[in-house]
């Protein structure tokens, strides 16, 4: 009899999706080609929060702060202290970290809504700090890294981060590194320990897993995930902003989650990619159509977020893993 | 000015603002105690009051006092309707799901902050206060509109404490909340209270808006500051509990009042939201209200 699950399947899948990004660096025109660089490396922050939220079942409104901490542990090092691209994204990831170990060991403790409105307070706290600290912050403005700063140097290799390409591939690279990290973690007794919790918690305790402490590594691996994408988005376009620590950032991963499918692997991605061009094409659309309305995105961001809830729980792969192929990560 | 003085005006604001606070914090609080539903769109219904209720007084002309209560009454209706279609068109479809209501209700905050945007304009703009008079204290004056706000606010509250004690409207709806599927057996239309609590949660957010529009002007994106204090007061006060509900909102008025008169607002305000988060994580049930049960 042919088993219903191979594993061989999903890994040739993840594989072909790396694949054709790896070849759309050649075939992409300029200004798509820079998108696609920006996607990806928003689809790892997606890809951090689905982490918790869709394989573990915590929703949390506040995952801004690690996406923000990583921003600005690498960013700040950068700028004030002059250090190198590749230790700087190594300081954003350890902050997004230990950020996210520390909120954490407090939030578990609460379920529920009180889950989600405590992460709402602790993001709150974390942007009004890179307010409060404005002189190093430089707020709401931001902060821009020098040009000569942005490159990897490696023994007999120098990557310039401010070359489209390079920026493509060091993009790329973090995508699939995280992609495949999910797949084999989803996929790991760990991972289907989360899905458990998620599924019920009572049961799983029953069982005899440490549903708190697997928890805490779910939050903490979430929050390091975020934070590389961070890192990575400071160092690639060189900009960091109180605007990436505000609510609308914390929003923003849970409806690209939804959208592409909560739980799915690559739903993110998907999420992330959509949304990104609804917002990008409906800009002029609604100007030409609607003009003087001031319709922005955030307005699509709404109506999206009621429609998706109300019509499409299950997202795009949610629906067609349900629908169709079964054997979806 | 003294100090005395000083921290006699900041204890007045501070009236004010608690006010208003407990106004609209009793509304979201109402909801979530009622129907399990955090309502995150709630700071947008009390932006529309202010919005509605500067339209309103704009198009009636004569005295201020004419426009101020058309606007007292038809803003909080407009709003009440715009809530009850809100209810039975999306929360109703999700059987209160808390995920998906959470989810829901901040697509209702975006479509709402983007519709006033689109339809009101960015500005601010001011409401005429319907008296002007000014109550003269030995150290200073003070606006007699601020202090009528309180008196109104006061009356506002315990003619919802008297109808939810005392009315049959209030036995259904704490029927409802007690045990929602019992009520159904005893015929009560579960889905129109919970339609009718998310509305006149609504309703209270626009009246407070409404009352407070003369002293502070009607903006799109005014609903974020009384949205993220309804909920520091809601937590404070034990989440569903209605005394609890106006304690916690005067004592967070007044220190608000008190701190930012001689505290940075950006630090009063870190401060604030920390020590409320760790009270919900070390004590949910608020620091006055009951253990759940």
């Amino acid at each position: 009899m042919k088993p219903v699950n191979t594993p061989a399947r999903p890994l040739i899948l993840h594989g072909a999706v790396i694949a054709v990004l790896f070849a759309l660096n050649f075939l992409l025109p300029d200004y798509h080609h820079g998108v696609l660089a920006r996607v990806m490396v928003l689809a790892v922050f997606a890809m951090g929060y689905n982490l918790l939220f869709g394989y573990t079942g915590l929703l949390s409104l506040g995952h801004a702060m690690f996406f923000a901490a990583g921003l600005y542990g690498a960013a700040l090092p950068m700028v004030h202290l002059e250090w190198s691209a590749l230790s700087s994204f190594g300081t954003g990831i350890a902050a997004g970290a230990l950020l996210a170990l520390a909120v954490s060991l407090l939030a578990l403790r609460t379920t529920g809504v009180a889950f989600m409105i405590v992460t709402m307070m602790f993001a709150q706290v974390a942007y009004l700090l890179t307010l409060y600290f404005g002189e190093w912050t430089r707020g709401d403005e931001g902060l821009v890294i020098p040009q000569p700063q942005r490159h990897i140097a490696l023994p007999g290799l120098d990557l310039d981060l401010t070359s489209p390409t390079t920026r493509y591939m060091t993009a790329l690279v973090l995508f699939s590194a995280v992609l495949l990290a999910t797949l084999a973690i989803v996929r790991s007794g760990f991972g289907r320990v989360l899905v458990a919790i998620r599924e019920n918690e009572e049961r799983t305790r029953l069982l005899g897993f440490d549903v708190f402490a697997n928890k805490l590594a779910a939050v903490t691996l979430s929050g390091a995930i975020c934070a590389a994408a961070g890192a990575t988005y400071a160092i690639l376009f060189g900009y960091a902003g109180a605007t990436f620590a505000s609510i609308q950032y914390s929003i923003l991963p849970l409806l690209w989650v939804l959208l592409g499918g909560a739980a799915t692997t690559l739903g993110p991605l998907i999420g992330v990619l959509l949304m990104y061009y609804l917002v990008d094409a409906s800009g002029p659309l609604l100007e030409q159509y609607l003009p003087g309305w001031k319709l922005s995105s955030l307005g699509i961001v709404g109506v999206s977020l009621v429609l998706l809830v109300l019509f499409f729980p299950k997202g795009i792969l949610g629906t067609v893993r349900e629908r169709w192929v079964k054997w979806l990560p | 000015m003294a100090f005395g003085p000083h921290l006699l005006l900041a204890a007045l604001e501070g009236l004010v603002t608690s006010a208003v606070l407990a106004l609209t914090a009793l509304g979201l609080s109402l909801v979530f105690g009622v129907m399990r539903v955090v309502n995150v769109a709630h700071g947008e219904f009390y932006m529309l009051g202010a919005v509605i209720a500067w339209w309103v007084a704009s198009l009636v002309g004569g005295h201020p006092a004419v426009g101020f209560l058309a606007a007292l009454v038809i803003s909080p209706l407009i709003v009440g309707v715009i809530a009850f279609a809100a209810e039975r068109l999306v929360l109703a479809r999700l059987s209160y799901s808390p995920e998906a209501t959470i989810v829901a209700t901040i697509g209702m905050l975006y479509i709402l902050q983007q519709a006033a945007l689109s339809l009101y304009g960015p500005e601010a703009r001011p409401v005429p206060p319907p008296f002007n008079y000014r109550i003269l204290l030995p150290w200073f004056g003070y606006s007699g509109y601020k202090l009528s706000v309180v008196v109104a606010s006061a009356l506002l509250l315990l003619a919802t404490w008297y109808v939810l004690a005392k009315t049959r409207i209030g036995l259904v709806m704490r029927a409802t909340q007690y045990d929602r599927e019992t009520a159904q057996a005893f015929g009560i239309p579960v889905g129109q209270v919970y339609a009718g609590v998310f509305a006149l949660g609504a309703m209270l957010a626009a009246v407070a808006a409404v009352l407070i529009v003369p002293i502070s002007q009607a903006h799109y994106l005014m609903g974020h500051d009384p949205l993220l204090l309804s909920f520091i007061v809601v937590i404070i006060g034990g989440l569903g509990s209605l005394r609890g509900t106006v304690v916690a909102a005067v004592a967070i008025g007044m220190a608000d009042g008190i701190i930012s008169v001689f505290f940075s607002p950006t630090l009063a305000k870190i401060i604030a939201t920390l020590l409320v988060a760790l009270v919900l994580v070390f004590r949910p049930q608020g620091l006055f209200g009951e253990t759940a049960r």
